[in-house]
């Protein structure tokens, strides 16, 4: 057995008559960048969202860092150490980066006023937001207190990104990262999702963006159909093979099928 | 480090090696006044309604002098937006939200004939009967939460319907009497407690305005430094992204429209105070007032902005030109005619404010 971080074994998730898992399979490795491709509707997202607890799959099993897990709701699978940027960001724009980050894990000041008022400890959050923030090489932001949505683009992402390397110890979940970005803005992202994976977390990079998918990603997972379709090696294979095997025009090695 | 690890492996990307490398430069643009103030605007929402507070303030004592530059008028004022403010205070939370209460008066006229009709009708002690008052007063919101963020049903259509019924049922229970006031000073005085008056010279702070202004400060409080409160802000910027980041977004509703009611049910009491008897015919306008307060205090109907201070000084806006414009002599629809101005330019000052992102 590889040393497999995340684990899933014939997830099945059914809306109605629809069926967007099934059977499906998945393996994230301690310390990798696993990209997940395939086209829309193949079911990347409802795979992820099992992963991170947004849906409960009705059948199949997943473990985490060899234990069995549950997750019910996004928040057990953060407990468990799992991170998800969701391509809406999940960030609040009226509120500030640091309140932002410590979105439903607040600090609270120590003694009466933190028990007994329930006073926010904002000098620490705002002191955690900041180093977070330049250990990832983002404070090109000015002002910790302002708003998230007098932020960039990018610079939005780069907050969202920070608080799941942030908190996510084992793994992050990336949802399409780049999809809203420009050239410039793609490549900073790209080097915090590096950045991240140097500091030993595991990523899931679902994207889109095949060159950007080649660049980073030690393996990737093609998804087809609702299953895993192979396993490729981005080094060993084109981007052209990747998008035929991901569309059907082409049958995939069976030395992938088997990984 | 950087430059080892993330050589652009596209050909496109090869030229951003050259590109800008002071980031942020645009930050340092000179900004125009208009500007600086927007984004002082955006970051304190109250101030616009400070500013015309304090404008209206000088403008009715140029004209009217000493009369109106009392303290005895000044406090005058702080007494007749007491249960507005409370009112507004509760209207606040679920606004911020992204809700609107349509049922804050109807509850509080509820709570009101409860404390006095338990006391009355069936002689129970004055504070069981207030007791009750407030379960009745957060009963009532909780059931509005309920339908809100469980049921998913639309703020406006659950509190519409809820004022219906409590409005209703206020008059069903209390058979349309009235306990008069010297029966409530005689036998449960503890009823009219917020009547209770503080003179320092000549100005009078009963104890209404008083329990008002604690009451806004302390949900001001609440709202910027605690954790709750960031969470109301972000559940009316984006409840979905809220729930993502980890907010507990139904529980969280659930709770502001109980907390909501029991403000409600405190605004009953102190409405005993105020008027000195029971009367389920009191308070009729308490919904509209409470809500022109906060949109002129500056926050948005759209949820997840704004200051409940803010909502405060909309609140004494309209106290100011009430008794201005009394104390003038202009016919009374004049206030109204400003009132509605000052509402159309608040919400198209929070508009422009909102801008300040895009």
């Amino acid at each position: 057995m590889t040393d497999a971080i995340l684990q899933a074994r014939g997830i099945v998730k059914r809306y109605g008559r629809v069926t967007a898992l099934d059977n499906a399979d998945f393996e994230l490795r301690r310390g990798e960048i696993l990209a997940v491709i395939g086209d829309n509707g193949a079911g990347k997202s409802s795979l992820i969202k099992a992963i991170s607890g947004a849906v409960v799959p009705d059948e199949g099993e997943i473990h985490l860092d060899g234990e069995k897990v549950q997750f019910t709701s996004p928040m057990q699978a953060r407990e468990a150490g799992i991170e998800t940027v969701y391509q809406n960001l999940a960030l609040a724009p009226a509120l500030s980066i640091a309140d932002n980050m410590f979105m439903g894990r607040e600090l609270r000041r120590e003694g009466v006023m933190g028990k007994w008022f329930r006073m926010l400890d904002r000098p620490a959050m705002e002191s955690f937001a900041r180093q977070k923030l330049s250990e990832l090489g983002l404070l090109t932001i000015q002002n910790i207190h302002q708003a998230v949505e007098t932020l960039s683009g990018g610079q939005r992402q780069g907050v969202a990104v920070a608080r799941a390397a942030a908190f996510g110890s084992k793994v992050v979940i990336l949802d399409e990262p780049t999809a809203a970005l420009g050239v410039k803005e793609s490549r900073k992202v790209l080097e915090l999702i590096q950045d991240v994976r140097s500091r030993g977390q595991s990523i899931v990079l679902i994207s889109h963006n095949m060159p950007h998918v080649f660049e980073v990603a030690d393996r990737i997972h093609v998804h087809r159909l609702g299953r895993r379709l192979c396993v490729v090696d981005p080094k060993e294979c084109t981007m052209s093979d990747a998008v035929a095997f991901m569309t059907g025009a082409k049958a995939p090695p069976p030395e992938a099928i088997a990984a | 480090m950087a430059d080892a690890k993330s050589q652009p492996t596209q050909e496109f990307e090869r030229v951003l090696k050259d590109s800008a490398t002071e980031v942020a430069s645009f930050e340092r643009h000179r900004k125009s006044p208009l500007e600086r103030a927007q984004h002082v605007l955006h970051g304190n929402p109250a101030f616009v309604p400070l500013i015309v507070l304090v404008i209206s303030l000088l403008l009715f004592g140029l004209l009217l002098g000493t009369k109106f530059f009392s303290a005895f008028a000044l406090t005058l004022i702080l007494q007749q937006v007491a249960i507005t403010g409370i009112v507004g205070a509760a209207q606040t939370l679920v606004v911020l939200t992204a809700g609107i209460e349509l049922s804050v008066g109807a509850i509080m006229v509820m709570s009101s004939v409860i404390m006095g009709q338990f006391t009355f009708r069936y002689g129970l002690p004055a504070p069981i009967s207030i007791l009750c008052g407030f379960a009745v007063g957060g009963l009532i919101g909780y059931v509005n939460g309920f339908l809100v963020a469980r049921m998913k049903l639309p703020p406006f259509i659950v509190t519409l319907g809820m004022w219906q019924i409590v409005l209703a049922a206020n008059f069903l229970y209390s058979k349309n009497e009235t306990i008069r006031s010297q029966d409530i000073a005689a036998q449960a005085p503890m009823l009219q407690l917020f009547g209770g008056q503080v003179r320092m010279g000549g100005a009078v702070f009963t104890f209404g305005v008083i329990a008002m202004v604690l009451l806004v400060l302390v949900l001001a409080y609440v709202l910027t430094q605690t954790a709750w409160g960031r969470h109301v802000y972000a559940i009316g910027d984006d409840p979905d992204a809220a729930e993502l980041a980890g907010v507990k977004v139904e529980k969280t509703l659930i709770q502001v429209y109980t907390l909501s009611g029991l403000i409600c049910a405190l605004a009953g009491w102190v409405l005993i105070g105020r008027i000195g008897s029971v009367s389920p015919t009191a308070g009729q306008f308490a919904n509209i007032e409470s809500i022109t307060a906060v949109v002129i205090g500056g926050i948005s109907l759209f949820g997840g902005r704004g200051s409940i201070l803010g909502m405060l000084f909309g609140a004494l806006i309209v106290g100011v030109f009430q008794l201005g414009l009394r104390l003038l002599g202009t016919d009374p629809q004049w206030t109204y005619l400003l009132i509605g101005l000052l509402i159309i330019f608040a919400v198209a000052v929070d508009q422009w404010i909102r801008k300040v992102a895009g």
